[in-house]
């Protein structure tokens, strides 16, 4: 792996981080104060730093770092995360998202926005806060503790003992022969604390003498009997004469990590300090012990017990503990070495389990996956229509296999379609973002709801789903919601509310998009409908065949084109999107209380559940989610209208009937309905349409190969399958063949598909 | 024979980076993605220098350092924290819970394996 894998990874978790940060703000404004919300939105934009530093991504890392110092105030509770504070937080966590695409993309910020909310959060951070900024206390603290604890050095003299020199050939000699500068006295005496900390003296020493040629002196003189003596506790001091072309602070530098824990004083030295003056006991303190770690008895080879206990000390306390742990550790593992390897092995599982660990796969790995599935959903099908074929009887051990071999593949397929199947959380959190800005733009205070936020879906219709839902929810903003004002004056809460919801129904997902706003302007859109061409002026119209205009192909109802929604884009493109989709869009409005739009989309794009019928001597599947009901018509229940239009009599309601024979040009006169069955299908007005098939042969579950990859669109044709029996049939697109019904021939919208 | 590190660190980013320095480095390196993790793995892979972040999800590296400081068999394993900025305040609470040392992010390669090579033999 290199660092631009790693970068890549950086930018995925960025991705994450985002969104744990916006729907974490998100639930912080809907008045969630849990600390671990708090503490998960810090922590996003933390991460968010923390790698952008690693990569030297400086204009992430520094509105970051001002945007982290914010979120730090409301952790500590000194920033209460009032509606305002979030606002400013909503709209940072917008600009942290362009910084990272900036970033990932190479393209540009604006800066004089990124520059504001700096500004925003800096004063959030220190001036409307009543409490000091959290900086505050970082140079007290850093100040005080070295001075405070620094004690004179232990005389050296009391006990008469000699010194010792001592020289570190091993290390480093070869760079600085005569050494320069000044000489240092430094007196280090650790405390217990050190080394529970799991610090070591020997190693600071080691380290004190990377910088320089140092003798020291060991001072023994606290040690007590060996009877008395706790292992773990801290007995010696060493008083170092180092000399060095280091400064003072290179030299402190090397306690860094210890200062906290010893006393440690560091003074120039005034004289050449000789060797006499320094009157210590000879410890042989061999800091090579430290190369070869298990070798502690070298070091006391041959000297008294005073020595040894000495040695040992010196040797010291964490690392005799650490060895001791380790060497008890060895031999456990060598007796039980299978067993502790299978417990490490459970705890693994365990951990894995606890965490919920996920695997990060290409795309294009699970596609193949699915593809390969397919084929053998196929291949399954054929077999057992050829087994059936030759096998009457039905009882063979061949059929009970064949029957679990079905079941299989049933749940092969399900579970290679739950891989691709994701929450559609990402693309709801979006939709936020727009709503915050577009009502930004327009004036407006608009909450946006979501429920429904884990439902999973395929991750192309989640894919697909982000540019129509984007189109609705500025058209939602920008024409939907009224203006604070009106709404006051309506006697509505001045905040607009919309709704973004998601949910399974009948194996297929529901998303709805309810706004609180004025609904549709009837009138208005009949009348732009008339001006349009689009109805004849005296059409006599329901309120919901009016409502369902806006989706009508050059429709638009704004009366000045503005910058949000009049793109140029109008409601019949989200509805073709969702119908390239295979899905359904539908509106509801009450004048006053709002609008509704539901879309109701296949869960995926891979599989459909089909009624498999014959249609002139055809094979058709009718998508099952599209089927209300069928029926055998009788005679009696059919009645003629117009030239050559017919309808049926279902349950004291007519119906138009629709001969599908006749709309895909399969046959040139009409059907006999009494004959065939009718399939009562909804379409995407509302009504219901009867359609007209030969026969039914069955219900099945299909594979949907796409016909425009594989040859060109056919209008009425949504995508073709293979059959059991190996043979290829045209799944029918309900929708277009009853908009054909009505007049809009197929023939059209062909020419229409041809010019794009 | 190998050293072992095991790290501690809840965003994938820096665990790669940790992974690729160490192992560049000649270290043996056990990773974990937070604190309960960390001391979950740390039984059974008894490691010579721990490194652990202190921002993390379910138990953060102050809890860490503590639940290391508390095990008989490996308290004395020296710990070295990541901090982001050389914050005295966090530095401060992680000596108190334990910390043999830190690493001052951004992240620096030369800089990690120096602290490493500062607190083991």
């Amino acid at each position: 792996m290199d660092m631009n894998e790693i970068k890549e990874i950086f930018f995925q978790e960025c991705e994450e981080q985002l969104a744990e940060l916006e729907s974490g703000l998100l639930k912080l404004n809907d008045g969630d104060r849990d600390p671990e919300t708090v503490n998960a939105v810090f922590r996003a934009v933390h991460s968010i730093k923390g790698g952008a530093g690693a990569f030297g991504l400086d204009d992430l890392v520094a509105f970051a770092h001002v945007f982290e110092t914010t979120l730090d105030c409301v952790r500590s509770n000194k920033l209460e995360p009032t509606q305002d504070v979030l606002k400013v937080m909503l709209k940072s966590a917008d600009v942290l998202a362009d910084l990272v695409a900036a970033s990932r993309d190479g393209g540009s910020v604006d800066g004089s926005r990124t520059r504001g909310l700096v500004k925003e959060l800096e004063a959030l951070a220190h001036g409307e806060v009543p409490a000091p900024s959290h900086e505050a206390p970082k140079p007290a603290a850093k100040a005080a503790p070295v001075a405070a604890k620094v004690e004179p050095p232990k005389p050296t003299d009391e006990s008469g003992f000699q010194p010792v020199p001592f020289t570190f050939d091993d290390f480093g000699s070869d760079e600085e022969p005569p050494i320069e500068g000044s000489t240092y006295e430094i007196s280090f005496k650790p405390r217990r604390e050190l080394y529970s900390k799991g610090n070591e003296a020997a190693l600071l020493l080691r380290d004190l003498s990377r910088i320089g040629e140092m003798s020291i002196n060991c001072d023994t003189g606290s040690l007590p009997a060996l009877d008395k003596l706790d292992p773990e506790d801290s007995y010696f001091g060493w008083t170092i004469s180092l000399k060095t072309t280091k400064s003072e602070d290179d030299i402190r530098s090397v306690f860094e990590f210890a200062e906290w824990d010893c006393d440690l004083e560091v003074k120039l030295s005034e004289a050449e300090t000789s060797d006499e003056e320094l009157p210590m006991v000879p410890v042989p303190f061999d800091l090579s012990a430290l190369d070869d770690a298990p070798v502690m008895e070298d070091a006391m080879d041959d000297t008294t017990a005073q020595d040894a206990a000495a040695a040992v000390a010196a040797a010291e306390t964490a690392s005799s503990v650490a060895q001791a742990a380790g060497a008890a550790a060895r031999a456990a593992k060598k007796d039980t070495a299978a067993a502790a390897a299978a417990a490490a092995q459970n705890n693994a599982a365990a951990a894995a389990a606890a965490a919920g660990q996920t695997i990060r796969v290409d795309l294009d790995r699970v596609d193949r996956l699915i593809n390969l599935v397919g084929e053998l959903v196929i291949n399954q099908a054929m077999l057992s229509q050829s087994v059936i074929e030759n096998d009457a009887t039905g009882t063979s051990a061949v059929n009970m296999g064949l029957d679990e071999l079905q079941q299989l593949t049933r749940e092969i397929q399900d579970s290679v379609m739950a891989i691709r199947a994701q929450p559609v959380k990402p693309v709801f959190q979006r939709m936020s973002r727009i709503v915050r800005e577009v009502a930004d733009m327009v004036g407006k205070s608009i909450r946006l709801v979501t429920e429904g936020e884990n439902t999973e879906v395929d991750k192309t219709v989640i894919d697909k789903l982000a540019e129509p839902l984007t189109h609705m929810i500025r058209n939602a903003v920008d024409h939907g919601i009224e203006t604070p004002e009106k709404r006051e004056a309506a006697g509505k809460d001045p905040e607009g509310t919309i709704k973004l919801t998601a949910k399974h129904r009948s194996g297929r997902i529901l998303i709805e998009l309810a706004d609180d706003g004025a609904g549709i302007n009837r009138e208005r859109v009949k009348q732009k409908a008339i001006d349009n061409d689009l109805i004849a002026v005296d059409a006599n119209l329901s309120d919901e065949e009016i409502d369902n205009l806006i989706f009508a192909p050059g429709f638009s109802t704004a009366d000045k084109i503005s910058d949000i929604s009049g793109r140029g884009v109008g409601m019949d493109v989200v509805k073709r999107s969702i119908q390239a989709l295979g899905g359904r869009i539908n509106i509801s409005s009450r004048p006053g209380l709002g609008s509704t739009f539901t879309m109701s989309l296949p869960l995926t794009l891979a599989v459909l559940d089909g009624m498999v019928v014959t249609v002139a001597g055809q094979t058709l599947v009718v998508p099952l989610t599209a089927i209300v009901e069928t029926l055998q018509p009788e005679a009696s229940a059919i009645h003629s209208f117009g030239a050559n239009q017919r309808l049926i009599s279902i349950r004291n309601s007519f119906c138009p009937l629709v001969d599908v024979g006749r709309i895909l040009n399969f046959r040139s006169t009409q059907a006999n309905p009494v004959e065939g069955v009718a399939l009562l299908v909804e379409s995407e007005g509302g009504g219901q349409r009867a359609l007209m098939v030969d026969a039914i042969q069955g219900q099945r579950q299909v594979v949907i190969k796409s016909l425009e990859a594989n040859y060109t669109h056919v209008p009425g044709i949504a995508a073709a399958t293979i059959l059991g029996d190996g043979r290829v049939a045209l799944i029918l697109d309900v929708d277009a063949v009853v908009s054909a019904s009505r007049g809009q021939s197929l023939r059209a919208e062909m020419s229409l598909a041809a010019t794009g | 024979m190998k050293k072992k590190v095991l790290t501690v660190d809840d965003s994938r980013t820096i665990r790669n980076m940790l992974l690729v320095t160490l192992n560049n480095a000649g270290f043996e390196t056990i990773q974990a993605e937070d604190g309960v993790e960390g001391l979950e793995v740390l039984e059974g892979c008894n490691p010579d220098v721990i490194v652990t972040d202190i921002n993390m999800p379910r138990l953060d590296g102050f809890g860490f350092i503590e639940g290391v400081r508390r095990n008989e068999k490996y308290r004395a394993v020296p710990i070295l924290v990541l901090t982001t900025e050389s914050d005295a305040e966090k530095k401060n609470r992680a000596r108190q819970a334990g910390a043999t040392g830190w690493i001052v992010k951004p992240f620096d390669p030369a800089k990690l394996i120096d602290a490493i090579e500062r607190v083991t033999a």
